[in-house]
């Protein structure tokens, strides 16, 4: 055996032979990575390539010249000219033997499990468990415990491979599982039987490789061998994370992640596994509606067009094409989004946006053409340091919170500027909660550190707020860090949605461009790029080129009523930012063309026409994600009722019309068009101005509302599974212990607002001082309220209990 | 065995223990000598006193761990519960939930099986009426579940009472230490 690696040869590669073939892998690699590699089928059960390695099971064991006895392939490292046999019979001998004993305690109960047909132990079982069982013994039988709505426990088949542990520890971080007890009575369990709490839970049924962790929501309601795998991406997050739906009979049963190095590598966020409970919901639109004496009735896709073709060219000849304005959910795919702004556009109208959660659009002909994450999602991992402007990944974008979590764990120092202190899975360096009123002032203490020692001047308004706000000893460390290569600002979604949203990106410009840190935007959407890209925004066309006469924003749509709305995927109040005058805006107008997949209070009471649009499980189409990468979901699910894709539906009332564009006959055609669209584009870039942003003023609380990470969109919303977990928003309002004394509250109960409506108020140390933390679910109730506005608590003798 | 009945458990006794405050659960001389033991391990490998903590923490609370304790000791080290549940579970010097005041491991290990151990267990069971795991009702002697080689292989079969060895047993003899505990 040499230690000296072949000349030529990178120093870093060992050369070993597998089965008598030669294979060369990296320096440290354990076996297993490279029999893998090559091909070599090795049973595991412990192994996982994400995961630490436990060597607990012993089922990887392989033979290995000059070694005494079979050494675990997971937790040997591979040498120079280590010969290595996976199929000798002194390495099947081994994997026989364990597997003997792994089936010891497991129950065998196959044909009751869920896992059977899809199960690791089951398929090993067959290739090197005996055929007759020698064990007469009395097997062992452990008591199940709860872990909350979404993962069912079996736990007596359970062979204690600590792939969920290792998952909760490493991953979710949580830390929620661990092997209790000790030799045979060892029990994989929670902390005093808690339901698991991560936002990424789901993915411990992914690693159990036996019955014992199984989809709650799944369970029992069909065999893996009925089922057939679609390619789609998840569409609640701007990440688009890549999964595999699984379907019978154009059902969707369940979701599974699908392996993407790039987005979400081999999980899947809790929300985009279980969302598809939410398809087949009782609230399912099925037929077009059209309102007669004032009320909703179903009608056929005929009338239903053409009433709607009616109102909008009713309005336009008899109030101008600028009464028009369409506000469109950025969650539907790229094909609606293009086809709407075309509609809107023919129509002589500009008045489109989907940026319908944002509030300050101030700066919008200063931004570039979509935002921009400022570097790759996968290299958030590899970044030295990370600073957080009003974002919570872990409920935001799940996955991206993973992604932070890797760097802290490589060293990175991490920034994070709030109105509360989440529960995070990585400690923050520079940990700033803040009314969301001080967050410029925040920023200028970084940039004021930034800037002490560079020779760029900044700009006079932007000097004056910093000289406002000097440095301490904390902002100056964490600058130095964001100074390192390869460090990332991120403004998340609660910055996006922030009323001085324009100021924070101007401010996080000028600290990226003192620091060096790359600044980046997160898609506050599942489909917001391609909203930008496609023209679904009131000053630029598709790809990029100025609208000459801009049209109205979706802030400026709801403050000056329209006489006609074309409200697309999107729920008022729940989707606005503004929600309670979203939904007077509605009711006071004329016509409201409604293109939804689910009834809702608003629909019935001002919609005058409900033309029934599938959902992307069901239509698919394209979607941009935060990334800028473009991702094709093809049709997979079964379209309820009489529903349709939304992009025929638009075909339809365009080809009816007469319009320019809407001649095409099938997606491959409009797909071209988008294609062609997304190909060419005027680039935009990020242009610095005046400042434009007034704080808001005022007396009382500053608000400051959070979406709940099962509360984004309609679908999330109706999707029961995620809706009874613990992480489910709870319509409630919460203010720091200071503030409660001032305003008299002496504990967690109810409180009167300022026009005598009665509110859940919980005290909570982690909220910034001067805050109230409100779920955008109770926000959208409480008309005039979203983030900066002022909320006057009333004293508790008028209504605290 | 016994120790099954305490792992499992429901989401409200979770609720009992979430917001204790190990200031006010662990006393000033169990806190000072968790900070002692601290001391001896690097400020991030606070995991490593997790055992020297839960055994001061069982003096201070009669002799035996409970939800409460074991969370202000994982809170107290900045640790999840979990790691603390894992090991006050794993080790036998630990004895999870209310048991009696003298603990008594009897050796089941091979020397002190050889030597007639399990017929020992028998006895003590059939005279106090309980089982390996169990504590009489007068919470008089908790037989701990199992115990292994304590390294008094040479005068097997023996047992272990409250720290102390007694080795070359007899049912008999048993019998006379055991009635001597108070």
């Amino acid at each position: 055996m040499s230690a000296q690696a072949k000349e030529g040869q990178a120093p870093d590669l060992v050369n070993v032979e597998i089965d008598g073939k030669p294979v060369s892998g990296p320096k440290g690699a354990m076996i297993i990575e490279l029999t893998d590699a090559a091909g070599c089928a090795v049973p595991r059960f412990c192994y996982h390539k994400k995961l630490s390695v436990a060597a607990n099971c012993r089922m990887c064991l392989v033979d290995v010249e000059k070694a005494p006895k079979p050494m675990p392939a997971c937790a040997t490292p591979v040498m120079e000219g280590m010969k290595i046999y996976t199929r000798s019979k002194r390495a099947l001998d081994a994997q026989r033997n364990v597997m003997e004993f792994l089936l010891i305690n497991h129950p065998l109960d196959c044909p009751i499990c869920d896992q059977g047909g899809e199960c690791e132990l089951q398929d090993v079982a067959m290739g090197y468990g005996r055929s007759v069982s020698r064990f007469t013994e009395r097997k062992r039988v452990v008591a199940d415990e709860d872990l909350g709505p979404l993962v069912a426990t079996d736990m007596t088949r359970c062979i204690h491979c600590t792939r969920c542990v290792r998952f909760l520890h490493e991953i979710g971080g949580t830390t929620e599982m661990g092997g209790m007890g000790r030799g045979e009575h060892t029990e994989i369990s929670t902390y005093i039987g808690r339901s698991l709490a991560s936002e990424l839970s789901g993915n411990i049924i992914d690693v159990c490789p036996v019955g014992a962790l199984t989809n709650k929501v799944f369970r029992f309601r069909a065999r893996p061998w009925e089922l057939i795998a679609k390619a789609s991406v998840g569409y609640h997050d701007s990440l688009g994370s890549n999964l595999w739906m699984h379907l019978r009979r154009g059902e969707v049963m369940r979701c599974v992640p699908r392996e993407n190095e790039a987005i979400n590598e081999v999980w899947l966020s809790d929300r985009d596994r279980y969302s598809h409970a939410a398809l087949g919901h009782a609230e399912r639109i099925t037929e077009p509606m059209i309102t007669v004496d004032g009320k909703l009735v179903p009608t056929d896709w005929d009338s239903a067009l053409t009433a709607a073709i009616d109102a909008l060219r009713q309005t336009r000849d008899e109030h101008g094409a600028e009464q028009i304005g369409a506000l469109v959910s950025g969650q539907v795919s790229s094909e609606e989004l293009y086809l709407l702004q075309s509609l809107i556009r023919s129509m002589g109208s500009q008045n489109i946006d989907h940026r319908l959660r944002q509030l300050d659009l101030s700066d919008s002909h200063r931004l570039p053409t979509t935002p921009s994450l400022g570097g790759s999602l996968a290299d958030i991992a590899k970044a030295p340091a990370i600073l957080l402007i009003g974002s919570h990944p872990r409920h935001d974008q799940p996955l991206l919170g993973h992604r932070v979590r890797e760097a802290w764990k490589h060293g990175a120092s991490i920034g994070s500027l709030h109105s509360a202190r989440f529960a995070c899975v990585y400690d923050s360096d520079w940990d700033q909660i803040a009314a969301p009123g001080d967050f410029p002032a925040r920023l200028a203490r970084l940039i004021a550190a930034a800037a002490a020692d560079a020779d760029q001047a900044l700009p006079a308004d932007v000097a004056e707020l910093v000289a406002a706000h000097p440095a301490n000893d904390e902002d100056r460390t964490f600058v130095a860090s964001l100074r390192k290569d390869g460090a990332r600002i991120l403004l998340g979604d609660f910055a996006v949605r922030h009323p001085q949203a324009a100021l924070l990106r101007q401010l996080a410009h000028h600290l990226g461009v003192l620091t060096g840190a790359s600044v980046g935007e997160i898609a506050d959407s599942a489909n917001g790029m391609a909203g930008w890209r496609l023209g679904a925004v009131p000053h630029r066309l598709p790809a990029g080129a100025v609208a000459s006469v801009p049209g109205l924003d979706a802030v400026e749509m709801i403050r000056q009523p329209r006489r006609a709305y074309v409200l697309y995927g999107a729920e008022a109040p729940e989707d606005f930012a503004l929600g309670g005058e979203a939904v007077s805006a509605l009711a006071q107008a004329d016509a409201v063309i409604a293109f939804a997949s689910y009834n809702h209070p608003t629909l019935a009471a001002h919609a005058s026409v409900v033309l029934p649009i599938g959902l992307l499980p069901e239509c698919g189409g394209t979607m941009i994600n935060a990334e800028g990468s473009a991702q094709r979901v093809q049709p997979a699910a079964k379209l309820p009722g009489q529903t349709r894709p939304g992009w025929r539906v638009l075909r339809a009332l365009g080809g009816r019309m007469d319009l320019e564009g809407f001649d095409f006959s099938d997606i491959a055609a409009l797909q071209a068009l988008v294609d062609a669209q997304l190909a060419e584009s005027t680039e935009h870039q990020y242009r610095v101005d005046e400042i434009i942003s007034d704080a808001s003023q005022g007396e009382g609380l500053e608000a400051a509302v959070v979406v709940g990470i099962y509360a984004g969109d309609a679908v999330l919303r109706r999707a029961q599974p995620l809706q009874n977990t613990v992480l489910a928003e709870r319509p409630l309002m919460r203010i720091s212990p200071a503030d409660a004394q001032s305003l008299g509250l002496e504990g967690s109960g109810h409180t009167r607002l300022g026009d005598g409506r009665e509110v859940a108020v919980e005290i909570d140390p982690e909220v910034a001082a001067g805050t109230v933390l409100v779920s955008a679910g109770l926000a959208s109730t409480l008309p005039g309220l979203s983030t900066g506005t002022r909320v006057k608590l009333g004293n508790p003798e008028q209504g605290h209990g | 065995m016994s120790s099954h009945a305490i792992l499992k458990r429901d989401s409200q006794d979770y609720g009992k223990v979430q917001d204790i405050d190990p200031l006010v659960v662990l006393s000033d001389a169990t806190r000072k000598e968790i900070d002692h033991w601290l001391t001896k391990f690097p400020p991030d490998r606070k995991r490593s006193a997790l055992l020297a903590a839960l055994r001061v923490v069982q003096e201070q609370n009669n002799g035996f761990l409970d939800d409460r304790v074991i969370t202000a000791v994982a809170k107290y080290l900045e640790l999840p519960p979990t790691w603390a549940y894992e090991v006050a579970t794993f080790y036998s010097m630990y004895h999870v939930g209310q048991c009696g005041r003298h603990k008594v491991s009897i050796c089941t290990n091979i020397s002190c099986w050889l030597r007639g151990a399990d017929q020992l267990v028998e006895h003590v069971e059939n005279s106090l009426g309980i089982k390996l795991g169990e504590s009489t009702a007068d919470g008089r002697i908790h037989l701990v579940a199992e115990e292994e080689c304590l390294a008094g292989c040479v005068r097997a079969p023996m047992m272990l009472v409250d720290g102390h060895y007694h080795e070359n047993l007899s049912p008999e003899s048993v019998d006379e230490i055991l009635k001597a505990l108070d």
